[in-house]
């Protein structure tokens, strides 16, 4: 229980949502694009993958004080911090790389049928960085056996505010607009924040522990890739990728100055 | 969002809960086109807070804590309708008619009349894309149970199973551990509800009203809904009802009246701390306080809204205890993070606040000399040409200062032995501080009290861990006390005698009538 906590803090994506071996991929299926019902969309078998590092010290992140949440802080055997910068050898985890623009005009993705999920385990989400689709659904868990609100505040979405004041509670909501990227709080234990991608498609992945994505499914063409840290910001990249071709779009990000 | 404006069904339900709730039903549906004449209302009465493009950002914006509603998004508090969704065109009438207690949001239904009220209604929803792209449906409520103690009892039991105390505290004064570092979708800081003061609820304090807002939370704030909650099983609508029971039990039935004089009464012995169950005696007096914003600089953001005040006395001294609810006792540091977020917040009203927490305050205050009232000295902590005599307890160190005020901000402690006692004490973020002084004193400056005269009584309250300080705070008006006066012994005799008099003259008059009828019976007989 204990380890698989800690991984989930230390590497919140790779285990998050309860998928063992996502790292490199979006919340839907693996490797190719969440979307599985696609519909009106050209099918392709193209991939976009790459890396994304890390240049420089990361600043520490802050330590959390869980003082006031026996049952959370029972969980870590070392006081836990809040995962801002998962750096690991000069790569960079929870960033969220997403196809910008590019698809071709027009085309239309369905929603997969499988609920992205977002869990609250030791009063921190797993995972922090990740994507839905619009209408996707998304499944909301509480894992720990104590109050929390979920709070979504997006922009150009409807927010909403929901509490979960025991564990093995579970929430569903969606999102109707694309919106890059829905901020979740929890204002019970202000530290807790996820943030979620909304996208009209399924392409888009996070980074993993070893800083790497993989976009898969796409068609040929050419495309704006964006990467998004929630502290450093976004990167773009144009590439252009063939039929059944795999191209590489690396990034790298550096402190704030 | 692609449901489909709609049918008549859920605008009926619309207006049965509405019906329910009591509120005002506006004219079935407010038309887009009002919004054109609702500008005018509103550039005109609205727009000074809520700003020109209804993004909250008025000029008096900067000044207030509740912020004014920034309307662009579509997100308000005070709805019947499901978390995250947008309000009816009733829940925003609702607001405007009746306004948001506890805020600076006052009433419109006296001042607008209900065209013009409805049109308003129109042009606040053409400031977002929401009101046209959703469809707003009241939840329906549904009935409450009959209240009694056993639901009361439950709905504390519910209380604690849901956590409320984690912001709202165990008291529920708004203490909890979270309290202090919550924030609304902009980033101000922003308070748990007291929920011991119903009459500050800013969707209002009925029972019905409460549970709704446990159904719909309040958006753009903390407060989650706790729809979710009954729809995994956890507590079911009955004990969300109980809730809503319990934390209406909370506060007094009515809204505390205001009256003018406090009475002391008259006791043998004086109460020896502010928890001594001597006060229980003592009527409570609700003093309403508001922001001091005459003496720069101004507050518009006061913790505290009014004091409860006792008083009691044994013919030489006179005791004072002085109650006031305040989530932190000051300076605390969790509070470091609430004190950032309002300096942030605030930057943009009359200067700088402190950067760190001072203690919480209070300054009792009077005149030097009993006088007529145009001697009064000025409310605001007296003047140079009239001082006022204060009291200044501060927490920490906890301390009562006497001395000479002459206006905000300008006090000379009095010299020599202090003459007042105190003791002060905060559990469950409330303060209760206990001043007594004897009548006389030995010091010029200082006020003598005497009995069965109205003397003039002020009150100033600071909390120290939101940035309030010597100025900023909340102050009353002029009060005044009144120390009962012995009764006099005469009080108690002169009835006795006056009755005794009166029935020994009757019962002359009595028998010298009939002796004067027995003689002339006696004179006819003879004839």
């Amino acid at each position: 229980m204990r380890s698989s906590i800690l991984c989930a803090v230390v590497f919140a994506v790779a285990c998050g949502g309860g998928q063992e071996k996502a790292p490199t991929t979006n919340v839907g299926n693996e490797p190719g694009p969440a979307g599985a019902n696609q519909t009106n969309t050209p099918a392709g078998n193209s991939k976009v993958s790459g890396r994304v590092s890390f240049t420089g010290t990361a600043p520490a992140n802050p330590t959390i004080d869980m003082s006031e949440e026996a049952a959370c802080k029972a969980k870590y055997s070392s006081p836990p911090t809040d995962p801002v910068y998962l750096v690991k050898d000069g790569r960079l985890a929870n960033v969220f790389v997403y196809v910008k623009s590019g698809l071709p005009a027009g085309a239309t993705y369905a929603a997969p049928e499988a609920p992205a999920k977002l869990d609250q385990n030791g009063c921190l989400y797993h995972p922090r960085v990740f994507g839905v689709m619009v209408g996707q659904k998304l499944e909301i868990d509480n894992s720990d056996p104590l109050l929390h609100n979920i709070k979504a505040v997006p922009a150009h979405n409807r927010g909403f505010n929901i509490s979960q004041p025991s564990a093995g509670m579970k929430t569903t909501r969606t999102f109707t607009t694309e919106e890059i990227m829905v901020p979740l709080q929890c204002n019970v234990h202000s530290w807790m924040h996820a943030f979620v991608g909304v996208l009209s498609h399924p392409y888009f992945a996070t980074t993993g522990e070893d800083g790497t994505f993989t976009i898969g499914g796409l068609p040929k063409g050419t495309y704006t890739i964006e990467a998004w840290h929630e502290k450093l910001g976004t990167q773009t990249a144009t590439v252009t990728v063939g039929d059944n071709e795999t191209k590489t779009a690396d990034f790298s990000f550096k402190p704030k100055a | 969002m692609m449901r489909r404006a709609t049918s008549r069904a859920p605008r009926m339900r619309t207006i049965v809960v509405v019906v329910l709730l009591g509120l005002p039903v506006p004219p079935a549906g407010i038309a887009a086109q009002q919004a054109p004449r609702g500008k005018e209302v509103y550039d005109k009465w609205c727009a000074g807070c809520h700003g020109d493009k209804g993004a909250g950002d008025g000029y008096g914006a900067r000044f207030m804590l509740p912020r004014p509603r920034d309307f662009t998004n579509g997100v308000f508090k005070i709805r019947t309708t499901a978390s995250g969704e947008i309000p009816t065109d009733a829940d925003l009438r609702h607001v405007i008619d009746g306004g948001m207690p506890g805020t600076a949001m006052p009433e419109w239904k006296t001042l607008l009349n209900e065209q013009q009220r409805n049109d308003v209604v129109a042009y606040i929803k053409s400031f977002s894309t929401f009101f046209s792209s959703t469809t707003a449906k009241a939840i329906d409520v549904g009935k409450a149970p009959g209240v009694s103690d056993a639901a009361i009892a439950d709905g504390r039991v519910i209380y604690k199973k849901l956590e409320c105390f984690k912001c709202h505290g165990e008291s529920a004064r708004g203490d909890g551990t979270s309290a202090p570092t919550l924030k609304d979708d902009w980033g101000h800081p922003i308070r748990a509800a007291d929920l011991t003061e119903s009459w500050k609820f800013r969707g209002g304090s009925t029972v019905e009203q409460i549970y709704t807002r446990l159904r719909t939370g309040l958006d753009g704030t903390p407060m989650p809904s706790f729809t979710d909650a009954l729809e995994n099983k956890l507590i079911t609508d009955e004990q969300l009802w109980h809730v809503a029971q319990y934390v209406r039990s909370l506060s007094p039935k009515e809204s505390p009246s205001v009256r003018e004089v406090v009475r002391a009464k008259l006791v043998t012995t004086l109460p020896a701390a502010p928890d001594d169950s001597t006060w229980n005696a003592a009527e409570r007096y609700w003093v309403p306080v508001v922001g001091q914003i005459v003496v720069k600089p101004r507050w518009f953001a006061p913790t505290v809204d009014g004091v409860w005040v006792q008083a009691l006395h044994d013919k030489q001294r006179l005791a004072l205890r002085v109650t006031w609810h305040d989530p932190s006792r000051s300076p605390a540091p969790p509070w470091d993070e609430w004190l950032g977020r309002v300096s942030q917040t605030m930057s943009d009203a009359d200067g700088a606040l402190p950067m760190q927490q001072g203690p919480d305050r209070l300054t009792v205050e009077f005149p030097q000399a009993l006088t007529d009232e145009s001697q009064r000295p000025y409310f605001l902590q007296g003047s140079t040409r009239l001082p006022a005599y204060a009291w200044r307890w501060s927490s920490t160190p906890d301390s009562v200062t006497e001395g000479t005020a002459t206006g905000f901000g300008h006090f000379t402690a009095r010299t020599g032995a202090a003459e007042v006692a105190h003791a002060a004490s905060f559990a469950g973020g409330e303060w209760s501080v206990q001043f007594s002084r004897a009548f006389g004193s030995t010091d010029a400056k200082a006020l003598s009290f005497v009995q069965g005269e109205a003397i003039p009584i002020g009150f100033f309250v600071a909390d120290g861990s939101s940035g309030e300080d010597e100025v900023r705070g909340s102050v009353s008006t002029w009060y005044a006390i009144y120390l009962d006066v012995p009764t006099p012994r005469r009080v108690y005799i002169a009835p006795v005698i006056s009755m005794l008099l009166t029935a020994g003259l009757g019962a002359t008059v009595v028998s010298r009538a009939q002796r004067r009828s027995r003689r002339a019976e006696l004179s006819q007989q003879e004839a």
